[in-house]
């Protein structure tokens, strides 16, 4: 356990569900943490020095070692604070969580939301396709409470992040009804036992501020 | 019981590459499986319906797909013989880091030179200072873990081989520009994992032009 809360820094942004996978994953361990608002769009110097290479949040600094990348802070912080497992320890059941982690950051978000935002093939298509990947969740979830089973782990925390509390808000914004209960039973279950867990609730934005958020990435999505 | 492992893979994919080398450092014996990925066989969709791409580990009869996870994987199924992964929670996150820039960055540059037209100068320069950067990460390093040959070597080997491609197609010479990464390459080679997994510079080229319909 970290003993003062200097020793573990959190670079974040408050709109970002890569930051807020991380807020979850310290809450969870019961760490104490500083935390340090970024602005993203006029760099601090530190975020600089601290994450060259891509110079993005989230960025943890834990005892002068600093972690960027928001699925390998998540594992660092696993590997360091063992209370409350986020990922399992099968090595099978560990690269189904990794493999899905990638397949939500690097499929659903962007397809789903910026697709979406410009439908270079019209609304229909976008949607039609954005349920497509969404669809594989579905799957996933099939008879589990959660995507780690009983309790929340790695998956609950990208997938949760990233798609009930940021892009689904922009969906709302933008009058979309992208997950249906009807065609998505699991998974709107699924982000109703969500919403349930107080370390989610407390680390995730701000429903309102968060939809006009959405609709301004989307309007620059649109421009761009 | 015994394990079976499969691999379904294509011989010129610098990602299939990652994952003979990492089965061949564990000596881990496999049944390998060429793909068409013109025509692409029931057993690949139905073991990667997600992505439909190779490399795909089948480990009796579970399939595991990306072939970093799959690096992981085997270094954490079989952890005894040659450890792929500092077992340090940092050093671990830091081996990853790279190989999650190899992955983002590499190829998706790189391909610009011989798939398109036109992006071809522009490509190969970001491609050039892509591994200028890795380069500064190796440092004076035997390998990009040190002492031992690893994740982020792994990550990055195979792409040795498509180098010749890089260099006509881009109108230049990584050799001249990157020495030193090319000497790393060079030393990577020794080992027998590489060296078998790897094939050589002049038959990549040659598929390429192929795949082009150029002579």
């Amino acid at each position: 356990m970290a003993k003062k809360e200097e020793d573990v820094k959190l670079l974040g942004f408050w709109a970002s569900p890569f930051s807020g996978r991380v807020k979850m994953a310290l809450k969870l361990k019961g760490v104490s943490y500083e935390y340090l608002e970024q602005d993203i769009v006029d760099k601090s110097a530190l975020l600089l020095e601290l994450n060259p290479v891509f110079k993005k949040v989230p960025v943890l600094v834990h005892e002068g070692k600093i972690l960027a990348e928001s699925h390998l802070i998540l594992e660092y912080i696993d590997q360091t604070w063992k209370n409350n497992p986020i990922l399992p320890q099968d090595p099978y059941e560990k690269a189904m969580a990794r493999f899905w982690a990638k397949f939500v950051d690097e499929q659903v978000g962007p397809v789903c939301f910026k697709s979406v935002a410009k439908p270079d093939k019209g609304i229909e298509v976008a949607i039609e396709e954005g349920q497509e990947l969404i669809t594989f969740l579905e799957k996933e979830l099939t008879g589990k409470d959660f995507f780690g089973g009983k309790t929340i782990g790695f998956l609950d925390l990208v997938a949760g992040s990233m798609i009930p509390f940021c892009i689904a808000r922009g969906w709302e914004g933008m009058g979309i009804n992208m997950i249906p209960e009807e065609k998505f039973p699991e998974l709107n279950r699924w982000i109703k036992n969500l919403s349930d867990i107080e370390i989610v609730r407390e680390c995730i934005p701000h429903r309102e501020k968060q939809i006009e958020h959405m609709m301004k990435v989307a309007e620059r999505i649109k421009l761009a | 019981m015994a394990d079976e492992v499969i691999l379904l893979d294509l011989w010129a994919s610098m990602f299939g590459m990652r994952t003979r080398i990492a089965l061949a450092e564990k000596k881990i014996k496999y049944h390998y499986r060429e793909q068409d990925i013109e025509n692409k066989s029931s057993l690949l969709l139905e073991m990667n319906p997600v992505h439909k791409k190779i490399p795909v580990l089948i480990h009796n009869g579970k399939p595991v797909c990306e072939s970093l996870i799959q690096v992981e994987y085997i270094d954490e199924t079989w952890p005894r013989e040659n450890p792929l992964l500092p077992s340090d929670p940092y050093q671990r996150a830091h081996a990853k880091f790279w190989g999650d820039f190899i992955d983002k960055k590499v190829n998706v540059t790189a391909r610009k030179i011989w798939a398109t037209k036109g992006e071809e100068k522009e490509a190969s320069k970001e491609l050039i200072e892509i591994l200028k950067t890795l380069e500064a990460e190796l440092g004076e390093k035997h390998y990009f873990g040190g002492e031992t040959f690893g994740y982020v070597d792994i990550a990055l080997i195979g792409f040795y081989s498509w180098f010749g491609v890089y260099d006509k197609f881009g109108n230049m010479s990584i050799e001249s520009e990157c020495s030193k990464l090319v000497a790393w390459a060079k030393r990577c080679l020794q080992r027998e994992s590489v060296a078998k997994a790897l094939p050589e510079s002049e038959k990549v080229t040659a598929f390429i032009y192929q795949c082009l319909g150029l002579e």
